[in-house]
């Protein structure tokens, strides 16, 4: 039953090619080209304008909305009345379709008349109406799930009954106010404006639409005047304008007008997006503002890919080559017969002779068209289908490429690249999640220029990756939540049982169960090992003085300022969703009142010791209400800088900050409290904390305290560096205990609960190469910029250190020496840095960003101009911080890591190689494939990578290219390939050509990459690196990887494949030949814009050399038979012509003949494509080398066509002749001469096939009886009972006589035997020659393997085998 | 337990067919089977091939051309003129005893029965008897469906139209006297042809099926008058009529004339002696090239003579015997060295 439906996806997939009807994350049935028409047609203008209907704007809406699409869906093709018409329509865009239309139709025509005219109509409508019967099926399946979509319940406001009504999806138009409940799937593009979460926020999971299954946020339309009140649609009287329909996920822009005139921006987080499903979020309302084909899910059905394979592209030539044939055939024929009839000087045979030789000729040209047509095969392009929907159902099968803890098989997303995979010489490679797991752990960080290398958490890293070696299913627990699984999920049912409040509010009982479902389902990134971080006992001791100053080691006020800073930032600096079983995710815990954080802040502000207050600038005090905490820090701070800026040495300051113990400002009260809140907290800890020998028991206690306090938050991270760190943080008890809109909840140590208010996100993108938050500091009440990104990036933005700062170049240079040594050990590094700004710099840049997203055209990009001016302003400011006292101080915490001496702090993260990744790449190394790393990760970390994955070995010579400028780079390229070629001369010198020991590998980062692709360099570029064992690309952009694949593909013409994982893959994947996306830890989208997908890495080998082996092998294999067959069969009836007078006569019945190849031939060809295995799996999979025949093209070469045609040739003349002389000059008759040579060209067909599988089973003899019985059954009962069928050729009794006589046989036996005999002494030397001969270097090795594999796998036949091997 | 089901459940089937490990065969053979093989097959041949041309030379044949188109031979004033119910007679003679069954073909040469446009010029639901068909012949039948006045021609078509006139007469002298060989022309026609595919009209007399028709231009006689011996003989079931419209596959060909009764002196054959054949030469076949002749012949279980098949088979015999040889010293050429 599986299998079937397996099928039946397939076939879908198969046929929606042309259509471009989709394929559907969740199943849901996909849109043709002819329903998602395009937009603009139907609706002038660029905008739309929503009001709401059933309102007082009714006539407005009447106005507006006439033309808008209703929320019903068809994805039908075709309905009843159109289904025929349309669906030969579509069918005869084939060419192949076309040529036998024609064909049928000349048939028609009386003069060239070959046989009866229904007949040449059979192979043309056996082929439309199979297609015809698949896409009719097909087409009802989508019918009944588009009926049972559009048939779903949701609630829509009624304006006549002013209250929610239950309505069917079908029936809610633009303008519906629709309200949802938790778990509800959203029918149609809304906007969001009401949601039960106090913060206006709800979240949405968007398996259905792109696989992710972490939780969006999406937010109530800013400024909306009834936020927080329960929702009155009578009162919205709002005019929304937005853009027109288009596909484009992430984009949405548009103003809403309120009756008074005022504009609020929309964006995308503002929109719900139809079959998302809305999680933990009681309620929502929105307002629909587009509706069925105009929704974004439904514009974004992209069909399945369809890529031409070169195999394929090849055929069409061998296919030019038959009609060449054919020509040259009826070309032959109609001169043939005009000569022969011009010999004949009366009527010949008394059949009028009116028409002149010439235009005779003429005629039988067209007549031998038709009589010789099954020379092009029209069905061999149905067969290759077929078979390659097979060979993918085997590979879909396969149980290797299974991964048990996800519970995925490999995806096959392309259905006619299968071969290709067999002829792979370029593999890029991407290396985050695809040679390596992504599950990031926290390794360790580099805080104020000083190392904690957490040398516990190594520890545990490597006993946790000793045991998770030795017991690979137990120890790995994380079952991501998108597994193959979510993606197969078709049900609209949730399956998800996240907590919601509805969830919540049900029986205790129910709730049991509940948080056991959501036990296994763990958020995503959080495997146990991101999870549990040992906090370093150094770092943990200093940060124990926040809560315990009497501890005996006092860090400097100003290191322990970039501390809790570094370690806020990571709990902050990212886009997290906290969730946990017990708590609704939506609902931030305000326990918190501003007394107790005041007192916390006084804490704070006692124990840094800050030096007394200064006077306030008015502008950082200026309507915040928490105007006295920052107050409070900035003066602190404020202090430590007039400290510590004279001085160049950390211990300075620390020794400073103790003088100032004594505060004006604090009162004796708040000193109490703060004891009592010391108690309360810490006093567990007080006393080990003394005691620096116990100090890494004691943090470790610390950490499990806080992981039972905080084990059950979940962290949703879209990347998992950000969960690595977010956990990270956590183990240090900074922990992000929430998340809204607006403001983060953080646990910070000896503090408490914070909340702080949040600014902004300006999010990840792969330009800037790092992600920003903009939040109100909640201990100074500051506009801080918090910025995490690549070291290079910050680095960069922090670059310009001013004189009197030496203590923050010696940060910096401490650091990048940090960054160094974390690179080279393999670590992904991530540097953090931050920005204080002023009131006024935010204020004039928030009016710019407000501007920004408010704009409709452009938005992306002034969001990224505003992005990048607020990050990189932050230089700007810190270039002149001294000149005046109030600009340093702002300046100290927005300068960026290095020279800004603020805080700088970078983090090193693990990232572990995937599992038999070396032994990977090592095979398809050997298999002739190059590999090439193409990351964006450093150069240090990458090489060390490749070293790991052993992709570059110790003997080999490393070119690093990195140049300052375009010259520098030409020059260089220059020098790099001589040296390549004295290296390569030198090898050849040797005259070892195996001695790999010096092969080159290139070292390339993105900047030099960058020039390389550029023209004038582009030339030594490919040069050098197609003389380079492998090339390694880092710090590229996705733009980048996709150009590095195309110029290798284009300009060496080879084979590539690209494998990834991310998004910044995508382009990478969609350019190559074959894309390969790795379904790990980074979301669907490398997966949705590959041609297979698989879980592992490791998946590779097989999936390339065994099934890339076998599918090409037996493709090429097959359509070289499926010429063979045809031009064998057709010759046998132009020999005929020779002796008929080339009259386009045959000998045949015309039914037998058209069956013959359509039926009775049609089966083994198919077999042997879907099952053939020249070579065992496991000799395949120990010999890599052997993939290399097909690389080259050696099994689908030119003249192995042209010796398949001769091939045929020769059989076909034996076949024809030897019943010729046979029966010359006796009386035989037309049909009973042609009887032996059709069943001696059937067996010889059938045994030619026989000789050329290389395995044999029970399958292919099934095949081979049916093709005969089908044969002789059919021809018997036609000689039994057509009696007046078929004319001219009415074969009543032919075979029944004919099978009764020996000569039959004695014809048919020597035929056979005589046809077959060349061919089986060719395989059988063939293959000695290539198993012992010197050409074949691997004979012995190949021998022995091919033995032991075949007595693995025939143990009955082993003995035999193992002779026949040896005199190979 | 259902929870387990539910983890796995993308699981493939670990099947010996999902996993393509189904048992196989080798089609390739190994030396030690090939050589042997190859060895037996090539005997087995040469056993065959030996047989069938012992066989195909035990098959006697005469052929006697009488077409006439040198001026010596009998025929040619009948080859020449263009007089109807031209006769001319050969003789021959025999030393020894005609093995029976003796068969009686005409042969024509470089008559082009397969030529496409002739052999579908017929009406086989007309030959079926038909009767709607005698009235309005099919089309294939064109240009012989209609005579000049517009009447059907029935049997139409050219094979009907161009069916083989001559006919002969067997006369064996012996010891002076002159006996008349007994002819059979019975049963020389196929059984589904003379029983399922053609047949009479079922209309008594058969002449009043054929009203309002015409006979074919080349007929002398109307199609119900074929044998005037045999009314049974008569209409679409005659003979002569059903081994002409059977159409030759190769442009030279023999076609059953007779079969020796074998009965009295005839029993075990022709006896040796002197025979004369007395032909009425009706059939021209100088327009197209073409060549008549007499054949006579007795058949054995492969059919008439060939000698084709013999050498064929002796041929492909050796070859592989031959072939076997080279692969065993290729066998031993390569193998040895190997397993030192």
């Amino acid at each position: 039953m599986e299998r079937l439906r397996w099928v039946q996806q397939c076939c879908r997939q198969l046929l929606a090619g042309d259509s471009r009807r989709g394929w559907y994350s969740d199943g849901l049935p996909t849109s043709s080209l002819l329903n998602t028409h395009s937009p603009r047609g139907r609706v002038c203008g660029k905008q739309r304008t929503v009001f709401p209907r059933n309102g007082r704007h009714q006539q407005d809406y009447e106005r507006v909305s006439r033309n808008y699409k209703s929320n019903a869906i068809s994805t039908t093709k075709y309905t009843f009345l159109t289904f025929i018409p349309m669906n030969l329509f579509e069918q005869f865009h084939r060419a192949a379709n076309l040529y036998f239309l024609f064909l049928t139709l000349l048939n028609w025509v009386p003069v060239v008349e070959a046989f009866q005219k229904e007949i040449t109509m059979i192979p043309l409508l056996l082929v439309l109406i199979i297609i015809a019967i698949k896409d009719a099926l097909e087409d009802f399946r989508r019918y009944l799930f588009d009926k049972k979509v559009n048939n779903n319940v949701v609630r829509v406001f009624c304006g006549t009954q002013k209250s929610y009504v239950d309505q069917c999806w079908k029936n809610v138009q633009v303008g519906d106010f629709v309200h949802l409940s938790c778990n509800e799937i959203i029918p149609a593009d809304m906007l969001l404006l009401y949601s039960s979460d106090p913060h206006g926020v709800c979240y949405i999971e968007t398996a259905n639409l792109d696989g992710e299954t972490n939780l969006k946020q999406r937010q109530v339309v800013s400024d909306f005047p009834l936020q927080g009140e329960e929702f009155t649609p009578e009162s919205f009287h709002s005019r929304i304008e937005c853009e027109n329909p288009n596909n484009d996920l992430s984009r949405f822009r548009g103003y809403m007008e309120h009756s008074n005139g005022v504009r609020v921006g929309l964006h995308s987080g503002n929109l719900l997006l139809r079959s998302c499903t809305i999680r933990n979020t009681e309620t929502v309302v929105g307002i629909v503002v587009y509706a069925g084909h105009e929704t974004k899910a439904m514009m974004n059905n992209s069909g399945p890919r369809y890529k031409r394979s070169k195999l394929e592209k090849h055929l069409n030539t061998d296919i030019l080559w038959c009609v060449v044939l054919l020509f040259v055939m009826c070309l032959t024929a109609a001169i043939g017969h005009g000569l022969w009839m011009n010999s004949f000087k009366e009527s010949i045979f008394q059949v009028d002779t009116e028409t002149p030789p010439a235009l005779a000729g003429f005629y039988i040209f067209w007549t031998m068209v038709i009589v010789l047509q099954v020379l092009i095969p029209i069905s061999l392009y149905v067969s290759i289908e077929i078979v390659k929907l097979g060979q993918i159902y085997f590979i879909h099968n396969d149980l290797s490429l299974y991964n048990k803890q996800l519970d995925s098989r490999i995806q096959c997303r392309a259905l006619n690249i299968t071969e290709d995979l067999g002829q792979i010489q370029y593999l890029f490679s991407d290396k985050t999640g695809t040679l390596t797991e992504n599950k990031m752990v926290f390794r360790r960080c580099s805080i104020f220029g000083v190392e904690y290398p957490h040398e516990e958490n190594a520890r545990r890293l490597e006993v946790y990756e000793s045991e998770n070696t030795e017991t690979a299913v137990c120890s790995v627990t994380l079952k991501s939540g998108y597994s193959g699984k979510s993606l197969s999920c078709r049900s609209l049912s949730c399956n998800r049982s996240s907590v919601s409040l509805h969830t919540l509010t049900a029986e205790p009982m129910e709730e049991d169960q509940l948080s056991g479902h959501v036990q296994p389902r763990t958020g995503a990134f959080c495997s146990r090992m991101a999870k549990e971080v040992v906090p370093d006992p150094a770092l943990g001791r200093k940060l124990n003085w926040l809560t315990n100053h009497s501890s005996s080691e006092t860090p400097s006020s100003m290191e322990l300022t970039y501390i809790t800073d570094f370690f806020l930032a990571l709990a902050i600096c990212n886009s997290v969703v906290v969730s946990s079983p017990n708590q609704p995710r939506h609902v931030i815990p305000e326990e918190r009142t501003p007394l107790k954080s005041l007192e916390e802040v006084k804490l704070m502000f006692q124990r840094f010791s800050f030096s007394p207050f200064s006077a306030l600038s008015p502008s950082q005090i200026k309507g915040s209400p928490h105007s006295l905490k920052s107050r409070l820090f900035i003066r602190g701070k404020r202090g430590s800088l007039t400290l510590s800026t004279p001085v160049s040495n950390t211990t300075d300051v620390s020794s400073s900050s103790q003088e100032n113990d004594s505060k004006p400002d604090l009162s004796a009260r708040e000193e109490e409290e703060q004891d009592v809140e010391d108690q309360e907290t810490e006093d567990d800890l007080k006393d080990t904390q003394t005691n620096p020998d116990e100090a890494r028991q004691s943090m470790q206690d610390l950490t499990k305290q806080v992981e039972e306090i905080t084990d059950e938050l979940v962290y949703e991270a879209e990347s998992p560096d950000e969960a690595a760190l977010v956990h990270a943080a956590r183990a240090y008890r900074c922990t992000l205990r929430g998340r809204s809109a607006e403001s983060l909840l953080v646990d910070l140590p000896g503090i408490g609960s914070l909340a702080i208010q949040l600014l902004h996100i300006l999010p990840f993108d792969s330009n800037r190469k790092r992600m920003s938050v903009v939040v109100r500091h909640p201990l100074t009440g500051q506009v801080v910029v918090f910025t995490k990104g690549a070291d290079s990036v910050i680095m960069d933005l922090a670059e310009s250190p001013t004189d009197q700062t030496e203590v923050y170049s010696h940060i910096k240079e401490k650091t990048q020496k940090h960054l160094d040594a974390y690179a080279r050990e393999g670590l992904r590094t991530l540097c953090i840095a931050k920005k204080v700004l002023k009131e006024d710099e935010y204020d004039l840049w928030l009016k710019a960003h407000m501007l920004a997203e408010s704009s409709i055209e452009n938005r992306e990009e002034l969001l990224l101009e505003s992005a990048q001016r607020l990050e990189t302003n932050l230089t700007l400011l810190g270039s002149h911080c001294s000149s005046d006292l109030n600009h340093s101080i702002s300046e100290l915490k927005y300068q960026h890591l290095k020279r800004m001496r603020v805080f700088s702090g970078t983090t090193g993260i693990v990232d572990r190689l995937q599992e038999e990744v070396p032994e990977t790449i090592a095979a398809l190394q050997r298999a002739g494939i190059k590999v090439w790393v193409l990351t964006g990760d450093k150069q240090e970390t990458a090489i060390n990578i490749a070293y790991a994955c052993k992709l570059l070995c110790a003997s080999d010579k490393l070119l690093t290219a990195n140049c300052g400028s375009k010259d520098a780079c030409a020059a260089l390229f220059e020098d790099l390939i001589l040296e390549v070629q004295g290296g390569e001369s030198l090898t050849a010198l040797t005259g070892n050509g195996e001695s790999m020991s010096s092969s080159f590998i290139l070292v390339i980062d993105g900047r030099t990459l960058g020039w390389a692709l550029e023209d004038e360099l582009r030339s030594n570029f490919l040069e050098l690196s197609r003389r380079c064992k492998a090339v390694i690309c880092c710090r590229s952009t996705p733009l980048q990887k996709s150009q590095v694949v195309q110029l290798i593909r284009d300009h060496l013409g080879v084979m590539t494949l690209a494998v990834g994982d991310g998004a910044n893959d995508v382009s990478m994947i969609q350019v190559a030949d074959v894309g390969i996306g790795i379904s790990g830890q980074e979301g669907m989208q490398a997966v949705m814009s590959s041609d297979f997908a698989i879980s592992r890495f490791k998946h590779l080998s097989k999936l390339l050399l065994v099934h890339g082996h076998w599918c090409y092998s037996r493709l090429a294999n097959m359509i070289q038979y499926f010429i063979y067959k045809n031009v064998m069969y057709v010759n046998l009836l132009f020999w005929y012509q020779f002796f008929c007078g080339f009259s386009g006569s045959v000998m045949t019945n015309s039914w037998v003949l058209i069956l013959f190849n359509l039926i009775f031939t049609s089966a083994p060809p198919l077999i042997y494509g879907i099952l053939n295995q020249d070579l065992p799996a496991d000799a395949l999979m120990e010999l890599p080398e052997l993939y290399q025949d097909a690389q080259t093209s050696k099994t689908f070469v030119p003249y192995m066509f042209w010796i398949t045609v001769l091939d045929a040739f020769y059989q076909s003349l034996v076949c024809f002749f030897v019943p010729y002389f046979a029966y010359a000059g006796s009386d035989v008759g037309v049909l009973s001469f042609g009887s032996p040579i059709n069943a001696s060209a059937l067996f010889i067909i059938l045994l030619h096939q026989v000789i050329e599988s290389n395995t044999l089973t029970w399958i292919h003899m099934v095949v081979l009886v049916l093709s005969c019985t089908s044969y002789f059954g059919f021809v018997l009962l036609l000689s039994g009972f057509c009696v007046t069928c078929s004319p001219p050729v009415n074969p009543l009794g032919i075979e029944l006589l004919q099978m009764s006589h020996s000569l039959f046989y004695i014809t048919c036996v020597l035929t056979t035997v005589a046809a077959l005999l060349p061919r089986y002494a060719h395989t059988h030397t063939h293959c000695r020659n290539s198993c012992t001969g010197s050409v074949f270097p691997l004979g012995a090795l190949y021998n022995s393997l091919i033995i032991k594999s075949f007595t693995l796998t025939t143990p009955g036949d082993a003995n035999v085998v193992i002779t026949d091997t040896a005199i190979h | 337990m259902v929870k387990q089901e539910s983890e796995s459940a993308n699981r493939p089937d670990n099947t010996a067919f999902t996993q393509q490990r189904l048992p196989a065969w080798q089609p390739i053979l190994s030396a030690g089977i090939v050589i042997p093989g190859f060895v037996l097959i090539g005997l087995a041949f040469i056993g065959i091939g030996v047989a069938l041309f012992v066989t195909s030379r035990s098959i006697q044949v005469l052929e006697l051309d009488y077409t006439g188109d040198s001026n010596g031979s009998p025929c040619s004033s009948c080859s020449q003129s263009v007089v109807t119910n031209c006769k001319c007679s050969l003789n021959f003679t025999l030393t020894t005893l005609f093995q029976g069954p003796v068969f009686f073909y005409y042969g024509l040469s470089n008559y082009f029965q397969n030529y496409r446009r002739y052999g579908a010029s017929k009406d086989d639901n007309q030959l079926y008897g038909d009767l709607s068909y005698f009235t309005s012949p099919s089309s294939s039948c064109s240009p012989y469906d209609y005579d000049s006045s517009k009447k059907p021609i029935v049997p139409c078509g050219s094979i009907a139209n161009s069916m083989f006139n001559d006919t002969f007469t067997l006369t064996w002298t012996v010891n002076g006297t002159t006996n008349n060989v007994p002819l059979d022309g019975k049963g020389i026609a196929w059984w589904t042809d003379y029983n399922i595919k053609y047949r009479n009209p079922s209309v008594t007399p058969l002449k009043n099926a054929f009203n309002g028709t015409v006979k074919p231009i080349n007929w002398a006689k109307p199609a119900y008058e074929l044998d005037a011996s045999d009314p049974s003989n008569n209409g679409f079931v005659n003979q002569d009529f059903l081994v002409w419209m059977r159409r030759a596959a190769l442009p030279n060909f023999r076609k059953l004339y007779r079969r020796i009764d074998a009965s009295g002196d005839y029993q075990k054959g022709l006896p040796a002696g002197n025979y004369t054949i007395d032909i009425a030469y009706n059939y021209p076949v100088r327009a197209f090239n073409g060549a008549k002749k007499i054949v006579f012949s007795n058949v054995s279980w492969m059919g008439g003579r060939n000698e084709f098949l013999g050498i064929a088979y002796l041929v492909i015999g050796s070859l592989c015997v031959v072939m076997s040889i080279v692969m065993l010293i290729v066998y031993a050429k390569f193998k040895f060295p190997d397993e030192e």
